[in-house]
């Protein structure tokens, strides 16, 4: 298990207080200075050192996603956006550091902003939270008074941080997406190229990143990318949060190292799953857009990003979602399909129309009410969004689906078996459309 | 993609009140001098809580008319974002409730069945009262506390089938109710306390500096500090009718901090109601929380429940 003194969210659970003062007294804010004089480049350099890949589902090294922004400027504003967006289901962990230790992400949002050049930063709140929106105003508020940003403060370099609220649409994750949004549109995810480090917010340069990747920065600069690196595994360092839901006896969010055996994971942190460990049916790994891995696979995991990817799933934001035997796994995969229809932006047909589509086959499905063909019919329709949309909504909402058909065919098919061997005579199949 | 369409009946106009002008100029001025387009979702928010809870067509003309925007562009904006209700709500609680997979697992389905039993059998329509109204959203990300509802501002979660229909109960009496896990539980921890950051060491600094070192809360603590200008509460040898208050009600306090009240002599919320600073300061300290009490409010919870229980 990852040692106290090596978490970097210290008031995870809001045992502490908050606020500045508290925040100051847990070591955020000491030493910004002298961390921007090590330069644009001192801090990259230090982050691409640390291993840090994106905490927002990507896995993106951040550090050189942050080198991305022009050397030079050419006249334009630089930004940095804050994705807080946070809304994959199963995700709850941005939420945990916006309102329990905010100085971390806004220590972060300097460090960040002056790595790229930038003299502003958005940070996008979904809607929903409120109290965390909140909380991370008055931090902005203590922040400004006591000049650790704004114009002339005491690190000499001119930082202005905003908040911006967002209301009600999963789809503004997406990062250009939420730069739609945050100009004051609908989100509908723009074309790339241009990426958003050349033509972004107001059409200047600009880059995006997630609360955790940023809100950890300040702790790597201060211990050493040597540090975070150490903890982990090469390509997969550092620590992570975890959010684990579903069928376990104490399910809440907890720091720990990367590659964390999954069994551990539960065992330690969430009295165990219900009924027991052989009681496990299957798990999300990382939140609703990647595919599920059924028990068998789940007795040695290390949770990291290149182990759930050579099992065809993903580390995603590290939630974790645990369906015990009782689970109807159809049905918890089509209220996933569900989601994915509602939250659909509409802007590309394969998306738009096919996961209503799924979503229909697979209700039918959760009945049995379905022809044993359809299975294959429907695992062909996910391969024909998957790939073919602007965005990766498409790819995530196809995802879940092939790894139901992957791993739990045979209870589908069951499940159509029992349907047909009840049905009566006058039974006529409904059209899929 | 969700269907959302504007209410047949429409009020007559909509203007922002004098301080809510005040809020939305704030909003505009976050963004740079020609993108003012920027806060529209921060003015929509406005005009929604102005408008009691939902927004209206003179709403979104109102503010598409202040940011010198296409009408047609802020009717997207309003009916793209799901939190927008474009149907007047229940005037007392619009209840959010969340059906996506991680809190399908842990029973929303049942809570939805309570909505359509005691509001009304479909979402988006107010009770016969016109009190209330209820809504199957999706991930409102409090995932590990699940399953839980939105109101308003506030989330309520770790639900059961028994606490929501309370919660119902108490918000139609208009009883005061406790926003957050309404289990024996802090925040996202573990139920029954932390398995991670409890190593004081890390906390060291954040201690006053005359406070002993870390030691101090290893030993229990017989008689009270009587150098720092804290009181012990005065207790009671036993609850009174032979049963105390469930302690743990209160935000804050756990089935651990409820024994350590109880050997205090602490049963009752209106005894917790009556603690002097110095008597919350002292026991505080007692509990190696300092400034928890007053940061939890857990005074001020104590009166609101002490006087929903006399009522």
């Amino acid at each position: 298990m990852l040692a106290d003194k090596d978490r970097i969210f210290r008031n995870l659970y809001g045992r502490h207080d908050w606020r500045l003062a508290g925040a100051r007294s847990r070591g955020s804010w000491d030493g910004t200075k002298q961390i921007l004089e090590r330069g644009r480049d001192g801090i990259i350099d230090e982050v691409k050192k640390s291993g840090l890949r994106g905490r927002g589902g990507a896995g993106f090294p951040t550090g050189l996603k942050w080198s991305f922004m022009p050397k030079n400027s050419d006249g334009r504003p630089h930004y940095l956006v804050v994705n807080a967006d946070e809304s994959e289901p199963g995700t709850c962990k941005d939420r945990e550091i916006m309102r329990n230790d905010p100085h971390l992400l806004l220590e972060g949002c300097l460090i960040a902003g002056f790595s790229m050049a930038a003299h502003t930063a958005y940070i996008y709140i979904r809607g929903e939270f409120l109290h965390e929106a909140h909380r991370v105003q008055q931090a902005i508020d203590e922040a400004y008074e006591a000049r650790l940003i704004g114009k002339d403060n005491v690190h000499g370099w001119d930082f202005d941080i905003f908040l911006h609220r967002g209301a009600g649409a999963y789809i503004c994750g997406e990062e250009t997406a939420l730069l739609e949004s945050l100009e004051g549109k609908k989100g509908l995810p723009r074309l790339k190229p241009p990426f958003p480090a050349n033509v972004g917010l107001w059409g200047n340069p600009t880059t995006v990143s997630n609360v955790e990747s940023v809100a950890v920065a300040p702790d790597i600069m201060r211990r050493g990318g040597a540090w975070f690196a150490s903890i982990g595994r090469p390509n997969n360092t550092g620590t992570k949060l975890f959010c684990i839901s579903g069928h376990v006896n104490k399910p809440c969010t907890v720091e720990e190292a990367m590659g964390v055996p999954l069994r551990e994971l539960i065992e330690t942190h969430c009295g165990g799953v219900r009924g027991g460990w052989d009681n496990l049916l299957a798990v999300i790994p990382g939140g609703a857009s990647v595919p599920l891995l059924p028990a068998e696979q789940c007795q040695n995991l290390p949770m990291d990003f290149d182990a759930l990817r050579e099992l065809k799933s993903g580390l995603g934001t590290a939630a974790v979602i645990v369906m015990d035997k009782s689970t109807d796994v159809i049905k918890a995969i089509a209220r996933l399909a569900y989601f994915y229809k509602h939250e659909s932006c509409g802007q590309c047909t394969p998306c738009r129309e096919g996961t209503g589509w799924m979503w229909r086959v697979l209700s039918r499905m959760v009945r049995g009410e379905a022809h044993k063909r359809e299975i294959d019919m429907l695992l062909e329709v996910t391969y024909q969004i998957e790939g073919h949309t602007i965005c990766a909504l498409g790819d995530a909402a196809a995802w879940p689906i092939q790894g139901l058909i992957r791993h739990f065919r045979p209870v589908i098919e069951r499940r159509i078996d029992e349907f047909t061997a009840r049905a009566k005579d006058d039974f006529v199949l409904e059209a899929a459309e | 993609m969700a269907v959302r369409r504007l209410a047949e009946e429409q009020p007559e106009g909509f203007a922002f009140d004098a301080a809510n002008m005040a809020r939305a100029r704030r909003e505009i001025a976050k963004y740079p001098p020609g993108r003012q387009q920027s806060a529209i979702i921060g003015l929509l928010w406005e005009a929604q809580s102005q408008n009691g809870g939902w927004l209206s067509e003179p709403a979104i003309r109102y503010v598409a008319e202040m940011l010198g925007m296409p009408y047609i562009r802020a009717l997207e904006v309003a009916t793209f974002y799901t939190m927008f209700n474009l149907h007047p709500v229940g005037t007392v609680a619009h209840i959010q409730v969340c059906g996506t997979t991680p809190c399908m697992l842990r029973g929303s389905e049942a809570l939805m069945d309570i909505c359509r039993h005691r509001i009304h059998h479909d979402q988006d329509h107010p009770s016969a009262d016109g009190r209330f109204s209820w809504i199957e959203v999706e991930c409102a990300g409090t995932c590990v506390n699940a399953p839980m509802v939105q109101i308003g501002s506030e989330v309520f979660e770790d639900l059961t089938p028994e606490t929501f229909n309370r919660l119902i109960d108490d918000l139609d009496a208009g009883r005061p109710v406790k926003p957050g896990p309404q289990v024996a539980r802090h925040l996202s921890e573990p139920e029954g306390g932390p398995t991670t950051l409890t190593d004081p060491s890390l906390y060291a600094a954040a201690a006053k500096p005359a406070a002993a070192p870390v030691a101090a809360p290893a030993a229990p603590v017989v008689a009270p500090a009587p150098a720092s200008p804290a009181a012990k509460p005065a207790g009671i040898a036993a609850p009174r009718g032979g049963r105390g208050d469930d302690l743990k009600v209160l935000n804050g306090i756990g089935p651990k901090i409820e024994k350590t009240l109880h050997e205090l002599g602490v049963f009752h919320f209106d005894q917790i109601a009556a603690w002097t600073p110095a008597e919350v300061r002292w026991v505080g300290e007692h509990l190696a929380f300092p400034g928890r009490i007053e940061r939890e409010h857990w005074v001020e919870q104590a009166k609101a429940l002490a006087a929903g229980k006399g009522a």
